[in-house]
């Protein structure tokens, strides 16, 4: 069912015809080329929900089993395929229950439209039932919020939201309309938004520092690529392959951007960041030359900034003006979207190779390896690692499957080690580490691309916060794999407090539920690996099965993730043990 | 070592739309900045806002604040200016019993030193205002409490800048 492209020109640019604010509502989203839909109906958003009902075969409505859910739905949704999330809720509680999902789409960049419902026009600020100053409440953690009390602000307002959502640095737009709004009619013509005269999305990119960043790489001995998700955003993908390419720089990337470029290319070195690979920690602070693109220098990414890259002369390609010299100054900054920049970039820089300087990132790879990574994905102990499951992954998915990853100590073993070779395979919470985020996520992600694998690798923790969405996979029949590695612990919580805190374990220990019964329960096929011998089998069983499926395994209980570049330390003094 | 903070006036253009003020002032909030004074009103433009705010920071911090900003939707453009950059000014009123004006012969000669302005007497009180820099209005305040201030109140700084900020220019940019 491919409703986006049958209804991409139905109702835009039509003639005039009188509709209630509620169809109108309907008729714009699917203007503006939405095919799926997460919610949740609620007194205050009915009249839309009565509209949905007529139109259920030109846009599919999900219903989650919390606003939450739909919130990180409908972020897998557009992390996955590029193209707007929508949510729609009730006022009130149906409303605040949205807030995680957009501060998480805030903070990692995502495209959403969330729409609530609101108490008639005439009912504002007087406490009514299920009344809430959601607009004010989202303000902080939106790109745009509005309020709707007039049926005939409809169209142009969601043809903004959406305009405003996509364009530039993506992010979540709120529209709230009153009750009133809804069931008021009115003449309805849909146009789409090109423009706002007080927002300028994309930068043009400027030659000079065009040509200031090329002199910079062309002349570096060592420089070093540091990669995020403008890359992704920014479908910049082969332009970025095609400039590391012909440089020969090494680039690393921090967990938002990975999967722009094959884990697996030789110029790919690896994860920067807290718990990212060694190599490209250690010589971030040896580079001469350090060539951002697309990513905001996060906390988790520097380490302790006054002793970050120090040495090195930054160049920072960036959308966002006012990520500029934000946290890392820099020597020239290129204002623009990747694609452009890197497009206008790749003629000015030579060809060249770096295999001295790839050498230092190999030698330490190696120690990484032997310190880390062997006995993650090669364990000897007993208790199974949560590396060698997502080695099985990789193994069964051949780098084709999205890795829906939640948070913790799981996310940063699935990140570090899922295998891409195909872009946009990465979705996971980044900048707001929200737990519970994946098992929603992974359900938008697989309804946006039906074809794709999705599995979801998730902590025992993270997933009893959003556990409640099974109901969601079992009624739409979503074929997404759930993998939880159950430790019985908040994980990465009791690693802090074994490594900082002597280990005095405050509430970190899980008495689990038996998940595998609980998958059952909702009608999923589910199973339960606990020891080595088994897990193969398990993990290709799961692969190849073409309906939704759930896999417990039981991992080492207090296992921890390294390298590890303690809170507030700089990248140099990354821990290997 | 902390850099010491200094004063900066903030221009801010904007559209008229409800939901902004709370939208700039949340900017400040996130990063526990008191505002010393905000001033919303017409600009020289039609259906155009203009925001001064008046706060206390490192230069660093306010160039950071005014890229936050500039990012929201219905910001037309951010500027931040020293106080040499501007030409500045506040408005105060004081209301005073009436009785004071003819008792007190002292009451109007700083009325009239200070260059005050009487905009209304009647039987009980009248009403005092200046505009003014914020030394010669707290002067004034000393002065006249010595009599006794029924009531007081002083407006945020407004202030144009000696440069030009060519949001005009911006604007019909876009248009065309």
């Amino acid at each position: 069912m491919d409703l986006k492209t049958k209804n991409q020109t139905k109702y835009l640019e039509q003639a005039t015809e009188r509709i209630s604010g509620a169809e109108a509502v309907v008729r714009s989203l699917i203007a503006e080329g939405v095919d799926i839909i997460y919610g949740y109906p609620g007194g205050a958003i009915m009249p839309v929900y009565d509209e949905f009902y007529k139109y259920q075969d030109e846009i599919h409505h999900v219903l989650t089993r919390h606003e939450q859910g739909a919130t990180h739905a409908a972020q897998g949704y557009a992390r996955i395929s590029g193209r707007v999330g929508v949510a729609i809720a009730t006022s009130g509680p149906g409303a605040t229950n949205l807030i995680t999902g957009i501060a998480d789409a805030q903070i990692d960049s995502t495209p959403m439209v969330c729409i609530t419902g609101q108490v008639p026009s005439h009912l504002l600020g007087s406490d009514a039932f299920q009344e809430t100053d959601i607009v004010g409440i989202s303000t902080p953690v939106t790109k745009w919020n509005h309020q709707i009390t007039r049926a005939e602000e409809i169209p142009e307002v969601i043809a903004k939201a959406f305009y405003i959502a996509r364009s530039g640095r993506p992010g979540p737009v709120l529209i709230d309309i009153t009750k009133d709004a809804q069931f008021d009619s009115f003449d309805f013509t849909y146009k789409k938004c090109h423009g706002i005269r007080s927002y300028t999305p994309t930068p043009e990119v400027n030659t000079e520092s065009l040509v200031a960043a090329a002199d910079l790489i062309n002349q570096a001995k060592k420089p070093l690529i540091v990669w995020g998700q403008g890359v992704l955003l920014g479908h910049a993908e082969e332009e970025f392959k095609a400039l590391v390419e012909k440089t020969g720089i090494p680039a690393a990337w921090t967990i938002m951007g990975v999967s722009a470029l094959d884990t697996a290319h030789p110029l790919n070195v690896g994860m920067v960041g807290m718990h990212g690979n060694y190599a490209p920690n250690i010589l971030t602070n040896e580079c001469d030359v350090l060539i951002a693109i697309g990513m905001r220098f996060d906390d988790r990414v520097t380490g302790k900034l006054s002793e970050y890259a120090k040495q090195a002369k930054v160049i920072h390609f960036e959308i966002d003006p006012a990520e500029i010299d934000k946290n890392v100054t820099t020597n020239v900054a290129v204002l623009g979207d990747a694609k452009d920049s890197l497009t206008q970039l790749l003629p000015l820089v030579k060809e060249n190779a770096h295999n001295e300087w790839l050498d230092q990132f190999h030698k330490l790879s190696k120690i990484e390896f032997e310190k880390v990574i062997k006995d993650d994905l090669y364990p000897t102990k007993e208790g199974l690692t949560m590396g060698e499951v997502m080695k099985e992954i990789n193994a069964q998915s051949g780098g084709k499957a999205a890795i829906v990853s939640d948070v913790g100590q799981h996310q940063m073993i699935a990140c570090r080690y899922a295998e891409f070779n195909q872009s946009r395979g990465n979705i996971t919470s980044g900048g707001l580490g929200t737990m519970g985020f994946a098992l929603p996520a992974a359900i938008g992600a697989k309804m946006a691309t039906p074809n794709r694998e999705v599995v979801a690798v998730i902590g025992d923790g993270g997933y009893q916060m959003t556990i409640q969405e099974l109901g969601t996979i079992f009624q739409t029949k979503t074929a997404v794999k759930i993998v939880v590695l159950n430790n019985d612990f908040l994980g990465m919580v009791r690693q802090w407090q074994q490594l900082f805190f002597d280990k005095r374990y405050a509430s970190t220990v899980m008495t689990n539920p038996d998940f595998v019964a609980i998958a059952k329960g909702y009608h999923l096929n589910a199973n339960r690996v606990t020891q080595r011998k088994d897990l193969a089998s398990a993990v290709e069983t799961m692969m190849a099965s073409k309906e939704a499926y759930f896999l417990e395994v039981c991992v080492e209980k207090e296992d921890n993730v390294f390298p590890m570049i303690p809170s507030g330390a700089s990248v140099s003094e990354i821990r290997l043990e | 070592m902390e850099t010491p903070l200094k004063q900066f006036t903030i221009s801010v253009y904007t559209e008229n739309n409800v939901g902004l003020l709370n939208r700039i002032s949340a900017i400040f909030q996130r990063r526990h900045i008191n505002i010393e004074s905000m001033n919303i009103s017409d600009s020289e433009i039609v259906g155009v806002s203009r925001f001064t705010i008046l706060v206390n920071m490192t230069e660093d911090n306010v160039k950071k604040i005014i890229g936050q900003i500039e990012k929201q939707i219905e910001v037309i453009k951010a500027f931040y200016h020293t106080d040499e950059d501007t030409i500045y000014l506040e408005s105060c009123m004081f209301k005073i019993k009436s009785d004071l004006l003819f008792e007190e012969r002292q009451i109007q000669n700083i009325i009239k030193d200070s260059y005050a302005r009487i905009v209304t007497v009647n039987r009980d009180f009248f009403v005092l205002e200046k505009s003014g820099r914020r030394h010669e209005i707290e002067l004034l305040y000393r002065e006249l409490s010595a009599f006794g201030i029924m009531q007081f109140v002083r407006s945020g700084r407004i202030a144009v800048t000696k440069d030009q900020m060519r949001i005009s220019t911006i604007l019909d940019a876009f248009n065309n």
